[in-house]
């Protein structure tokens, strides 16, 4: 407890430290990462409130400017922008009915209702002060989870890290939607999309046809921002919008005393769901936002309600999904394991700068961990407050559309996916990946465990090597060290529970409302 | 033949034609054995990997009581305005600089949309434009070439 209160004070210290600004040729002193984490938490909430928008293409697209960050700014200007979507996800989903986040889906049901009723004001605070809550305890878990589960991973040999990559990669397609297998097909491309560049043992360059720009292997910014963004502008276009808003009807923005009686339970049921699928491998905001509705819907008193405007309906997952918003930083600043496509996005921001995930960054590197820790708790207060008083603003964005939306999009791609190496290449590459990843859309095949395996892959191919190089070729060593056989059992039982024909209709049920 | 869940086949066809592409090329690179793995085991071993799974997706794609799933249509004009217009940024950035090759950018996508107007995607651009000299240029001091190159520079 006292080197917990330690560490965060250690935390508290880096964020808000004061640094040396130069504007307009003026140099004057700010607590600079308390302004990335408001820039970070704003940026978040827009691209929350836009649908069409999501936080992956946001953060790739932003990757590049954070080079000119130091490392801890950088951080937490990413990461105020993933929990700030979870905000800013749910003012459209209530206001419009379309989610402005995939983790705001289920808030479209219940809070659109209240918003028809008049009760629009009351939905939105309660989001606000439900994910705020979350988002608390969430770090909160962090905070104490993190110094644990980094000693369990320094523990680990390569078999382990391979096992644990294994279970990783197959959590996170057995709870995304879809097909199980074309997900795992989509791993394994995404696998040998890393390994495509310059092997690191051999120093042979793999699958480059002497193209210099492919010796360094794709750019991860590359196939992000193409299949992500690209695509999504695409496959946006090709739809009509059709827009109902409920802009002036935002009164009474405080939930009466029988609405937060009723909003409690919902709150603190969601916040644990949510901190317990965020930390699993695959989980993260959409699948704990789901999770927290259906859960609400069976052991709510007012079940019949829902549909129709129950506040519970608002409450739980607008909880949980902020609450695992938070907790999949734990696998990922811990055992630098990203679960979901976000975290593996952070990972390429911290390779930019030379930062490698894993348990020794909270050793080597104490005050960005903490300081980010400490960040996100701030991150919240002020998203509380963004979302509350500034509803106003974010609901005259609603209006924008999305013909002047895209450009600014191809645009923010274009410049960033450039300036990563300053090669025209990239840009080419992005164009390539858009079009590879608008013919995925099409096929129903899903980026993000793509995305993840191109990720994993160098690291995974690393320490599969060097496994079996220690066993002298013997591939039992998976199954004969306790804790890689452990993972890969709870791998396989994972594929088995979700082949079971009554489990596969389930869950085929609860992608479909997506 | 009847296909009768198009979308799996085609996906299970592009699995097997990347699968077959990095075994493929994979053997070109060392093997080696399982102790000592060649730059070519991994990718190889994956290769045939995806094979199989794609041929598993393309077959069941095709069993009778698969679902009927078509394609949507490829919507080739957006297709080609959006990543034209990302191709013409990279081809164009280094001779006529960033200013113009963003105002392409703008006014190329733009006429995807089903919605264009001259006046308010000029209008869109020149903010753009604004922003994106303020934010990556100014601010981030980003470097890029910002004009022709034979103007002057």
């Amino acid at each position: 407890m006292e080197t917990l209160i330690a560490n965060l004070s250690t935390g508290f210290g880096a964020v808000l430290a004061f640094e040396p600004f130069t504007l307009f040729g003026m140099t004057v002193s700010l607590p600079l990462n308390l302004a990335y984490c408001f820039i970070g938490a704003l940026i978040g909430t827009l691209i929350g409130v836009l649908p069409g928008l999501g936080p992956v293409a946001t953060i790739a697209m932003l990757l590049p400017a954070t080079y000119a960050l130091p490392p801890l700014g950088g951080l937490i200007m990413l990461a105020g922008i993933y929990y700030g979507a979870q905000y800013g996800g749910s003012t459209t989903a209530i206001l419009v009915n379309l989610p402005g986040e995939t983790s705001s889906v289920v808030t479209c049901i219940d809070g659109y209702q209240m918003a028809r009723r008049g009760r629009a004001g009351v939905a939105l605070s309660t989001a606000a002060l439900g994910s705020f809550f979350a988002g608390c305890v969430g770090t909160l878990l962090l905070a104490a989870f993190a110094v644990p589960l980094a000693e369990v991973a320094f523990k680990f040999g390569p078999a382990e890290y391979f096992s644990l990559m294994v279970l990783g990669l197959i959590g996170a397609v057995v709870l995304a939607s879809g097909s199980l297998i074309k997900a795992i097909a989509m791993i394994v491309l995404g696998l040998l999309g890393g390994v495509i560049g310059t092997d690191v043992n051999t120093g042979v360059s793999r699958y480059a046809f002497d193209i210099p720009e492919l010796a360094d292997g794709i750019g991860f910014v590359a196939i992000a921002m193409g299949v992500f963004g690209f695509a999504e502008v695409m496959t946006n276009l090709e739809q009509k919008e059709h827009r109902e808003v409920f802009t002036n009807k935002v009164t009474s923005m405080f939930p009466t005393k029988d609405d937060f009686k009723r909003m409690f339970a919902p709150v603190l049921r969601g916040t644990v769901l949510g901190s317990v699928l965020g930390i699993l491998p695959g989980g993260g905001a959409s699948l704990a936002s789901f999770g927290a509705y259906s859960l609400e819907k069976k052991v709510s008193k007012n079940s019949a309600e829902f549909g129709k405007g129950a506040i519970e309906g608002v409450a739980g997952p607008e909880s949980a999904n902020n609450a695992a918003a938070q907790t999949s930083f734990i696998p990922l600043l811990t055992l630098g394991i990203p679960p979901n496509a976000v975290m593996a996005l952070m990972v390429g921001a911290m390779t930019i700068h030379n930062i490698q995930p894993g348990p020794q960054v909270m050793t080597s590197n104490p005050t960005l961990f903490w300081g980010l820790i400490v960040s996100m708790w701030l991150g919240n207060a002020m998203l509380v407050i963004l979302n509350l008083p500034l509803i106003g603003i974010w609901v005259k964005l609603l209006t924008v559309p999305y013909r002047f939306l895209y450009p600014a999009i191809l645009v923010f791609c274009c410049i960033g996916v450039y300036t990563v190496n300053n090669s025209t290449f990239d840009v080419y590459m992005t164009a390539a990946f858009g079009l590879l990843g608008y013919i995925f859309t099409k096929l129903g095949c899903e980026g993000a465990p793509l995305l993840l395996g191109f990720v994993l892959g160098p690291m995974m191919e690393e320490n599969f090597r060097r496994s079996l190089l220690l066993s002298r070729g013997d591939f039992s060593v998976f199954f004969t060290r306790p804790i890689s056989l452990g993972l890969l059992i709870a791998a396989a039982a994972l594929v088995l529970i979700v082949a079971l024909p009554s489990i596969k209709s389930k869950r085929e049920e609860a992608f479909q409302e997506e | 033949m009847h296909i009768r869940n198009q979308k799996d086949f085609w996906a299970g066809l592009m699995f097997m034609a990347f699968g077959i592409f990095f075994s493929g090329f994979g053997t070109r690179y060392t093997f080696g054995s399982a102790a000592r793995m060649g730059p070519g085991y991994f990718p190889t071993v994956l290769g045939i990997i995806l094979i199989a799974l794609g041929a598993i997706v393309a077959l069941t794609a095709l069993a009778p009581k698969a679902e009927e799933h078509k394609v949507a249509k490829f919507s080739w004009p957006t297709i080609f305005l959006i990543l034209g217009s990302v191709v013409l940024f990279g081809a164009l950035l280094n001779k006529l600089g960033l200013v113009i090759c963003l105002a392409l950018v703008v006014i190329v996508s733009s006429y995807a949309s089903h919605e264009f107007g001259w006046k308010a995607t000029l209008i869109n651009t020149v903010v753009l434009i604004v922003l994106c000299l303020v934010v990556f240029v100014y601010a981030l001091k980003l470097q890029f070439p910002l004009w022709p190159t034979f103007f002057g520079a």
